[in-house]
């Protein structure tokens, strides 16, 4: 069946399987492998993308659902050799340990924060609760999307010290 | 893990739809938010030959309140109900459910018509829209019906859906006083189904006696149940301590919970006892000044 689809903001014409799932789209047929497979039973949130603005898990939706609708992957955050702050943030809070799920969690992490610009870490561990992260890194994952609010609010250069000062890992 | 290979077919009108689910008949499946039937279909427990996206028909999308409460599509997603601010005040289980459904990611796409055609018997709608006294709207080639919910659950994966109707809506009753609802589940752990569960959903008069009582029991049996006893327990009475306590000893005696690797059946029964009692507890608290509490 055709399908075109926006990704990242540059339309693709494909012709694919209707049972072909969105994740496997992105990443066999667009080579887009920012996007995980990790437990493929819409569990681990590591094939997150946004479809249409919202956080979704690309293992279980179909590509050709996606037809005529937006998606945005891992490989759309960075803009012009730029990390966006969200990813910035993970790199300063060292957010990760074997780094699987970070596609999913940045993801995750970047549609809560255009949501909600200041997010509590209830929230925050809210709406990271569908994205599992195996190496159990969440202390840091935490920080980094509370950074990336403060960065993304005007504050980051404040925050930053503060890690640097503390360290990412502490308390 | 692809699913197997089916025929796809987008309708973009309820009446196609219709069509080609009595063209199709048992060889069709139909897909709403598709959370739980593609996992299925990933898994091969599921294998449509024909695959009816709903996606398309604008006429099963969002809500709107009628003369008797509330309509809301059979598309309308776990995440629209959550955030549906305006449906707080009269409707406070919708959102306090939704918000306990999976994870986010998830419940963006979820929808409630489709988790109550999935008839999983620890729905979460399932559960609440019991609570509510809702009823189901059927679409089929002899037109439309109203399931009142204790019929539409036939057993577990089985509702009274007959061969050639999909739901369209689900309808809630408006409260006829102050209201207020509380949805308490145990999960193993976070966006998993419940161990067990429980919606209360109370309604008070203008003396601050129950005017409607609605409780679900989720995952309890091989449906979604109806806690008849304790509601009948509260209704006419104002909600004090006792009153609470003793529609609270009553909820587990609808149950019928089994044993399994989560816990023993009298351990879902206690937890339902102390989801009640908590529940009751804050909904008087909420109520407060306009019902009673000694």
């Amino acid at each position: 069946m055709k399908i075109a689809v926006k990704v990242n903001g540059r339309l693709y014409e494909s012709d694919v399987e209707p049972r072909t799932l969105l994740a496997y789209y992105l990443r066999e047929t667009l080579n887009l492998t920012g996007t995980h497979i990790g437990c493929d039973t819409t569990s681990c949130g590591a094939c997150t993308v946004l479809l249409d603005g919202e956080a979704v898990k690309s293992c279980t939706v179909l590509a050709v659902q996606a037809n005529g609708r937006e998606v945005m992957t891992v490989e759309g955050l960075e803009q012009n050799g730029q990390l966006h702050p969200v990813q910035k943030a993970f790199w300063e809070a060292h957010a990760l340990q074997c780094g699987y799920c970070t596609p999913g969690m940045l993801m995750a992490s970047y549609a809560l924060l255009q949501d909600n610009p200041a997010p509590t870490e209830a929230e925050i561990r809210e709406a990271l609760s569908g994205n599992i992260c195996r190496c159990t890194g969440y202390v840091n994952i935490v920080k980094a999307v509370q950074l990336a609010a403060r960065e993304l609010s005007g504050e980051g250069q404040e925050a930053l010290q503060e890690v640097e000062a503390h360290g990412a890992s502490s308390n | 893990m692809f699913p197997n290979a089916f025929r796809y077919e987008a309708p973009a009108t309820l009446d196609e739809a219709i069509r080609l689910i009595a063209e199709h008949a048992y060889d069709a499946k139909v897909l709403a938010g598709g959370q739980s039937l593609l996992p299925m279909m990933k898994l091969r427990i599921a294998a449509p030959a024909v695959l009816i996206d709903l996606g398309g028909i604008g006429e099963l999308k969002g809500w709107r309140e009628t003369e008797e409460g509330l309509r809301i599509g059979a598309l309308a997603r776990h995440a629209d109900l959550e955030r549906a601010a305006a449906l707080y005040g009269r409707y406070p289980l919708l959102s306090r459910t939704a918000r306990w459904i999976a994870d986010p990611l998830v419940r963006n796409r979820g929808t409630i018509g489709g988790s109550l055609a999935h008839a999983d018997p620890a729905s979460d709608w399932g559960t609440a829209m019991i609570a509510l006294h809702a009823e189901v709207e059927a679409a089929g080639p002899e037109g439309s019906r109203r399931i009142p919910i204790d019929d539409f659950f036939v057993d577990t994966f089985v509702t009274s859906l007959e061969e050639g109707e999909l739901v369209v809506a689900v309808h809630v009753p408006a409260p006829s006083g102050p209201v207020a609802a509380r949805y308490m589940k145990l999960e193993r752990k976070a966006g998993d189904f419940a161990i067990a569960g429980l919606a209360v959903h109370i309604v008070t008069d203008g003396d601050g006696r129950v005017a409607e009582a609605g409780i679900g029991i989720c995952a309890c049996g091989p449906v979604p149940l109806r806690a008849a006893k304790a509601e009948a327990a509260l209704v006419g009475r104002p909600l004090t301590n006792d009153t609470i306590a003793e529609a609270s000893r009553l909820v587990p005696e609808d149950a019928d919970p089994a044993d399994d690797l989560r816990g023993s059946s009298d351990y879902k029964r206690d937890l339902l006892r102390v989801f009640a009692l908590r529940a009751l507890r804050e909904i008087a608290e909420e109520l407060e000044g306009r019902a009673s509490i000694a």
